[in-house]
């Protein structure tokens, strides 16, 4: 997928998130954006991970060219960086949004999470048309970096 | 007047079966005899009834159980034990039916009630066999030094001697599933209602603390404040049998989000059973009522 079709499917999720309005009318515009952004974020990475998922649990069978394309955007959306996100007074204290303020309180804990995931996404990226086998291995730590950030910075739904 | 001799006399009486209703019961001195723990197995039960995800020492990157890993509640907030062998702040020098009394009856080495952020209204549904392997395990772990922190509770719950009521109200050993029909549903039920305690948080209490299980895993306040425990009954999740057992095992859901928060722990711990433990888990959280809420 080119970076022009990332973007435009960044762009669409963000319009279908922020369509549903989440939040109650007391954010700025700027902290609305923030909040769309992320989520729209996160939805993509679950968009990509869908395939890669089912293969490494073995639900689908392997494809060679769809498991490279599929890490290949995660690797790159796990790479876009992600400073602008984290607006003051978007935590979850607003409604319709888990982000816990321990990544305000902890930046440097969050972004090396943020870290870790791009270093897992990158490393499948890397291998993930070289074999089930490889894939699997190698998909092992984006779940568990997915895990451990939501562990810490994430709070259960309302 | 007589009638107040009666009154006093009832009165000695009730005070009387009170005291004999709430006084804490440990296990009987012969209740673990002939068992001789298996540790390798004990790792497995370790994993299933989940202490380590209170019990770990509560700094990061230190070894072993010591404990301070701090559980908020309505009536203030717990510090989980060092249950490391440490001999002095772990439980180095409790007897294997001392280890055993409190994991399944509540009751201290001191003889005293513990308070029920310990799960023991879940393990007494535990058989022997287990626990005895689960202690064979706990003593191979490394010892760790840490010494406990005060619970910060408030009174009068700071009264021990008033968790003997709250045993006599709210402790049964009554399965809330009462029919599993099939060799898998009483496996995911013991491991779910005894062993996992999942009920812990998935299920609400009452004002003084007792599980409500007319509202079995309907879902309930987070007790840290922040959102709420999920209702996991067929009402609310409607994952596939094998989603379920996948989400146990990887953390996943099926749409690819993952578990977070305190459940990210209980997945480490999860992901360690069988593929057909998880399996009988999630057969017993299909079989289980839809509450809607």
């Amino acid at each position: 997928m080119t970076l022009k079709t990332l973007t435009r499917v960044l762009a669409l999720s963000a319009v279908g998130i922020g369509g549903t309005a989440f939040a109650a009318g007391h954010l700025t515009p700027e902290q609305q954006r923030a909040i769309d952004a992320r989520q729209s974020h996160m939805t993509l990475y679950g968009f990509y991970l869908g395939p890669l998922g089912g293969m490494a649990q073995d639900r689908i069978p392997y494809d060679a060219a769809v498991a490279a394309t599929a890490a290949a955007n995660l690797a790159a959306l796990a790479n876009l960086d992600q400073a602008g996100y984290w607006v003051e007074g978007t935590d979850a204290s607003v409604e319709g949004n888990r982000a816990k303020a321990e990544i305000w309180t902890d930046m440097a804990g969050f972004e090396a999470e943020q870290a870790k995931l791009a270093d897992a996404a990158t490393g499948l990226a890397a291998v993930a048309g070289d074999g089930l086998d490889a894939m699997k291995a190698a998909f092992g730590p984006v779940g568990q970096s997915c895990g451990s950030c939501h562990e810490s910075y994430r709070t259960p739904r309302n | 007047m007589a009638v107040w001799r009666w009154i006093g006399l009832a009165v000695v009486l009730g005070a009387g079966a009170g005291y004999v209703l709430t006084r804490p019961a440990p296990l009987s001195a012969d209740a673990i005899e002939g068992l001789r723990g298996d540790a390798t197995r004990g790792a497995v039960i370790f994993a299933a009834a989940g202490c380590a995800s209170c019990h770990a020492d509560a700094d990061e990157g230190a070894e072993g159980l010591g404990g301070g890993h701090a559980l908020a509640s309505d009536f203030g907030t717990f510090y989980a034990p060092n249950i490391s062998p440490d001999p002095t702040h772990g439980i180095g020098a409790w007897s294997d039916l001392e280890l055993a009394s409190a994991i399944v009856t509540g009751v201290g080495r001191d003889g005293g009630h513990l308070y029920p952020a310990f799960p023991y209204a879940a393990y007494n549904k535990a058989t022997m066999r287990d626990v005895v392997d689960l202690i064979a395990h706990l003593r191979t772990l490394p010892a760790n030094p840490r010494p406990n922190t005060p619970h910060d509770i408030g009174f009068p719950f700071n009264q021990r001697i008033l968790l003997g009521g709250w045993k006599f109200l709210f402790e049964s050993d009554d399965w809330v599933l009462e029919d599993a029909g099939t060799e898998q549903l009483a496996r995911g039920r013991y491991l779910v209602e005894a062993l996992g305690h999942c009920g812990e948080c998935h299920t609400p209490r009452n004002a003084l603390g007792g599980l409500d299980k007319g509202q079995w895993m309907a879902g309930a306040p987070n007790p840290s404040g922040e959102g709420r425990i999920p209702n996991i009954t067929p009402a609310a999740l409607d994952w596939s049998e094998a989603g379920i057992a996948e989400y146990l095992k990887s953390g996943f859901t099926p749409s690819f989000d993952t578990a977070g928060g305190s459940m990210a722990a209980v997945v480490r711990n999860t992901a360690q059973l069988t593929d057909l433990d998880r399996a009988a888990i999630a057969a017993y959280l299909k079989a289980i009522p839809p509450v809607a809420n």
